[in-house]
């Protein structure tokens, strides 16, 4: 009777296992198959029409849908863009995560509605961020341009680089502060020759993960950096961007274009890839010296 | 007591909150010499050494009444510079915390931020504390390695090294061996006790037969309130109070 039972328990313990072992199992491969299908269907389409002159050359024949030339354009006017507003967002996050741990405590006041103001904008739909920063634009009375965009995906950057900074920020052992503020360090000191350098890791992948939400947003530029034919040559010059190439591109009923915005999309999953495996090589590089 | 004593606590307590962690203490430390901070856990020896070189500030609600004068002038006054105090103190940590930089950057952390600059003298105050604190012959050649691949007994030689270039007048340790095996304990013990010929040294200690062995003066503190102090061979021979005798014989721990 109680062998009975027990085999019982284990028996039904068991089958509970394995259907969360088919459930594991099931969503890994579903994210890595996922991640091969859209990668192998943009190579696969953008096949027929990406070829050298591509990356190299602007538009021609026609307004930018044209049937020739490249989408040089559009590289150029999101690297700038997407550089630009990282930059700009990293001047902003880091003094921000770096004043919320170091200067504020943590259950202050200050520190709790930052973090929650941010967390709100974090989920701020990007085209109201594109609307927004057109409300500004008009009122200062800038035209669309590579300006007006780098300052509009900063916005969009920021809320997510400076609440993961302050992530790792946070996870900056006390006693690592201690020891360079017993030895007389002041906190400026201490946040940035010891925090800061220990957090490295966790900082640049919030970079990473900015510029990355940075590159690839279209509604955000739609009205604020415009889109051009030619690559922006003065920040007042409107800059054109790939997701808005891919989204003109595949708009036109014509399927030599609609190939050209497969194309678009691959150059544009390169640059990402690109980041974030200069992102890797940097991480291993600064965390040398990290603390364990 | 020959010398002034360069360490002064009168009338100091400290709360976390509405919580008392310490008790109007008035102590005054002996110079040159190594005091043990003794007591069971919770009663506030680490409070009384972090309220030494102000680290007690970094901890949220925290307030403080009395004076800790140091070299006579009250830690906690109006227009203390909080750096300046801390700069006479050096302090050995728990855990040794090495910082994310390489065993010299280490070393020459301190030094830099007080502005020494040229190279010659930072090589120099480096290699000379690596001697000190007896990690030189270990690191020597590879001083530009992380800090952090070392051994903990090494790295905490490192930090009092560390501390040391920094050129305190006060060596504080608060448990500094606990997360030692016992032969890098031994070690840190060994050079505590060749440093007190030049400095002063104030150490929490959770094992009393590390305070028999190195402690020349003794504080013996029970739930936040100073019990007795004394000269450490005193007051291991003879115990004014029950509380002390109970602790000492392990009735209490």
């Amino acid at each position: 009777m109680m062998t009975n039972g027990l085999n019982g328990t284990l028996k039904k313990r068991k089958r509970v296992e394995l259907l969360f072992k088919i459930m594991m199992i099931g969503s890994t491969a579903l994210v890595i198959g996922s991640l091969v299908f859209i990668i192998g269907t943009i190579v696969w389409k953008s096949l027929p029409a990406l070829n050298l002159s591509m990356v190299t050359r602007t538009p021609k024949g026609g307004f930018y849908l044209g049937k020739e030339g490249g989408i040089l354009n559009a590289i150029v006017g999101s690297l700038y863009l997407a550089l630009g507003a990282t930059v700009l967002a990293f001047l902003l996050s880091l003094p921000l995560a770096l004043y919320l741990n170091l200067y504020k405590g943590r259950g202050s006041k200050t520190a709790v509605w930052t973090r929650f103001s941010l967390d709100v904008l974090w989920g701020v739909p990007s085209i109201v961020y594109g609307a927004f920063g057109f409300l500004v634009m008009m009122m200062v009375g800038l035209r669309a341009s590579l300006l007006a965009g780098i300052v509009t995906v900063a916005l969009l950057e920021f809320p997510i680089m400076s609440r993961a900074i302050d992530e790792v920020v946070r996870l900056v052992p006390k006693e690592l502060r201690e020891a360079s503020d017993s030895l007389g360090a002041t906190r400026f000191e201490t946040a940035v020759r010891v925090v800061a350098r220990q957090a490295v890791p966790g900082i640049l992948t919030a970079v990473l993960m900015a510029f990355g939400r940075g590159i690839g947003d279209a509604a955000s530029v739609l009205f604020t950096a415009g889109f051009t034919d030619r690559v922006p040559a003065s920040l007042l010059d409107p800059a054109a961007t790939l997701p808005l190439a891919i989204f003109f591109q595949l708009g036109t009923p014509f399927p030599e274009v609609q190939q050209r915005a497969y194309a678009s999309a691959a150059v544009l999953t390169l640059i990402i890839l690109a980041a974030s495996i200069t992102g890797r090589v940097l991480t291993r590089r600064y965390t040398k010296h990290v603390v364990k | 007591m020959n010398e002034k004593s360069p360490i002064s606590i009168r009338n100091l307590s400290v709360y976390y909150g509405l919580h008392p962690a310490l008790k109007d203490v008035s102590v005054d430390i002996p110079a040159r010499q190594i005091t043990a901070i003794i007591g069971p856990s919770g009663c506030g020896k680490t409070t009384l050494l972090k309220s030494l070189n102000r680290l007690v500030d970094a901890v949220e609600g925290v307030r403080v009444e009395g004076e800790v004068l140091v070299d006579g002038e009250d830690i906690y006054g109006p227009r203390v510079e909080v750096t300046q105090i801390r700069k006479k103190m050096g302090l050995l940590s728990q855990k040794p915390q090495v910082l994310p930089m390489s065993i010299y950057d280490n070393v020459a952390y301190g030094p830099r931020i007080h502005g020494l600059r040229s190279r010659t003298e930072l090589d120099r105050t480096v290699e000379h504390y690596l001697r000190v604190s007896g990690l030189w012959e270990e690191v020597s050649g590879r001083l530009h390695q992380p800090a952090s691949e070392l051994s903990v007994g090494q790295q905490q030689r490192l930090c009092l090294a560390r501390g040391l270039a920094v050129e305190p007048e006060i060596i504080l340790g608060d448990e500094p061996t606990s997360a030692l095996d016992p032969q890098s304990s031994q070690n840190v013990e060994r050079r505590l006790m060749e440093l007190k010929k030049d400095y002063t040294v104030v150490t929490v200690t959770h094992i009393l037969r590390q305070a028999r062995r190195i402690a020349d003066y003794l504080v013996f503190l029970f739930l936040g309130e100073l019990v007795e102090h004394g000269p450490a061979a005193e007051v291991f021979a003879n115990q004014r109070d029950p509380r002390t005798r109970a602790y000492l014989t392990g009735e209490i721990s």
